[in-house]
């Protein structure tokens, strides 16, 4: 199950397990379920697994796989093998479908025309594609609770701005791109964006401390200016 | 309890050693650029290497201590002074109630570390007092210091009592510092993929830090770094140290609140016992790459962490003589 996997160094501290080399959704799986196992069952000196597309890095305490003649990364990472050799075989995927309610266009979606514009489409159908589709987070990266996903339609799709913008409210919703994805905090950014959804992507008291986890599905379904803002008093401000 | 913030300084937050195991969230680790000078603080002043200290950066603050305790200041010697009188970096200081800890010019370097017995009391969040400052949680209110803030300080101590102030961090352990301008790393998983005037150039020529860099990443300027052919590469994680180099052919290294993934060619990652040297560095200044082996990089990092579990002992043996 495990021989076309490859093993490198990754700094003093890190193994960067590669999987394959494009982008698959049983691929991707597969890495999610072995950091899950990893993070359920550490080994002594595991700190953290970092999954993405194609690979998975374990993060470990060199000090504790420090020794007079062997290397620490081959002691480590012999460990990790035995780890996932200890693996259930069933596949443990209970993959979440996670809607996010979305206000497409006007303030909170500047580029919607735009991106209509380019696909020669009406803003009512990009809404309506964007909605159609069901997308799988491969990853979280770029800010906390950011989900890299796939399944875009490419009859939406709209390069980045030339200039990226300065300041991006949280919770914007945009298209880079064949991608899509959500803002969980403020951040300087380049997407064309087409809503925002008064949903918390990221909360860091609660654990997990992200609404959306690698791993899961993602539908999102249109919600009016007046359900927004009503949503908004009932779970607090998102300002 | 506290410490009062007459003047913040440029940029001065709480870090520790930073916040692990939510990087699969796309929670950046942050924590302190020079993670020695961090040390060394902490340890002077009887505390854990994982508490807090204050990184102050090349313009540091004024404070006023509201209780007697020991502080310490490692890294960037920015000529403190305790109430106008000159005091030195790497040594235990005793402090009292009313005292003024004020900074000068910046003499060497570029952050400094302020570490007080006990720690200060801000509370963990996530695991860390490191201050996220663009998620605008952890440290102090999430955000870095200002005027008229007052710096809890965790009131009891931490039973550290020093018998002598005669002696201090000695130059061997901190030797790393004297070579400023070669910075070792290993190459990177994308290194094969740059054209061979690139590769030789990346470990050979001299790199300007530019402007345009800060607790995120520090970009190079020098020979545009090309790839043989432009190559897709996906998202993968990347660390404290990791060089990688974007379309346009500058190198950007990435340091400690640099994201958690990273879609550009990865040409090296700087050994980890050279990151001190990189955070003591300022806009302007000249670095060489020189290249070292993955083990190399394993054994330099081990043995440093065992100089300072030495370190950690004879200071405990020195307060008990």
């Amino acid at each position: 199950m495990f021989q076309e996997i490859k093993y490198y160094r990754f700094g003093e501290a890190g193994i960067l397990l590669e999987f394959g080399d494009g982008i698959s959704v049983d691929m991707n799986q597969q890495i999610h379920n072995i950091s899950r196992w990893l993070n359920e069952n550490p080994f002594d000196g595991f700190i953290e697994t970092v999954p993405a597309y194609n690979t998975l890095t374990v993060l470990y305490d060199p000090m504790k796989f420090a020794h007079p003649e062997k290397s620490a990364f081959e002691l480590a990472k012999n460990r990790v093998k035995m780890r996932m050799e200890s693996m259930p075989k069933e596949e443990a995927s209970s993959r979440h479908v996670i809607k996010i309610p979305v206000c497409y266009g006007s303030d909170f979606g500047p580029d919607l025309e735009n991106v209509a514009k380019l696909n020669s489409l009406s803003p009512e159908e990009v809404i309506k594609i964007h909605t159609e589709n069901t997308y799988y987070v491969y990853m979280l990266g770029f800010a906390p609770g950011f989900p890299f996903l796939g399944g875009m339609s490419s009859r939406i799709s709209a390069p980045r701005l030339s200039s990226p913008r300065l300041s991006i409210p949280k919770g914007s919703v945009g298209i880079a791109g064949k991608q899509t994805g959500i803002y969980p905090i403020e951040t300087p950014g380049g997407w064309q964006l087409i809503g925002r959804t008064p949903l918390e992507l990221f909360r860091p008291s609660l654990n997990p401390p992200t609404l959306i986890e690698a791993g899961d599905q993602v539908k999102f379904y249109e919600i009016t200016l007046e359900e927004y803002h009503s949503w908004e008093a009932d779970h607090g401000h998102n300002d | 309890m506290a410490i009062m913030i007459n003047k913040p300084g440029m940029l001065t937050s709480l870090q520790d050693l930073g916040r692990y195991t939510y990087q699969q969230y796309g929670v950046i680790v942050s924590g302190s650029m020079d993670p020695f000078a961090h040390t060394a603080a902490n340890l002077l002043v009887g505390n854990s290497e994982g508490e807090a200290t204050l990184e102050v950066t090349l313009t540091g603050p004024k404070l006023t201590f509201g209780i007697d305790t020991f502080i310490a200041i490692c890294g960037a010697d920015l000529t403190p002074s305790l109430n106008e009188k000159a005091i030195e970096n790497w040594r235990t200081i005793s402090v009292r109630k009313g005292d003024v800890l004020e900074f000068g010019n910046c003499k060497w370097g570029c952050r400094a570390y302020i570490a007080v017995a006990g720690g200060y009391d801000t509370g963990r969040v996530m695991g860390s007092k490191s201050t996220y400052l663009r998620a605008g949680m952890g440290g102090y209110q999430g955000r870095a210091l200002k005027e008229g803030d007052t710096l809890p300080v965790n009131s009891d101590g931490n039973g550290f009592h020093p018998t002598s102030f005669n002696w201090f961090i000695s130059h061997e352990p901190r030797a790393m510092y004297l070579d400023m301008n070669t910075i070792r790393a290993v190459k990177g998983r994308h290194f094969d993929l740059f054209t061979k005037e690139s590769q030789t150039a990346f470990f050979n020529e001299k790199f300007k830090i530019s402007t345009q860099s800060d607790r995120m990443g520090y970009r190079a300027e020098g020979t545009e770094l090309k790839l043989q052919q432009q190559k897709e590469i996906l998202s993968e994680p990347v660390l404290f140290g990791t060089v990688q180099v974007p379309s346009e052919g500058k190198p950007i290294i990435l340091m400690a609140d640099r994201q958690t993934t990273g879609g550009y060619p990865k040409i090296a990652q700087v050994a980890y016992v050279d990151l001190p040297k990189l955070a003591q560095a300022k806009p302007g200044d000249s670095i060489v790459f020189q290249e070292i082996t993955e083990e190399e990089a394993q054994i330099s990092y081990i043995i440093q962490k065992i100089e300072l579990d030495y370190l950690k002992a004879g200071i405990r043996l020195k307060n008990r003589e």
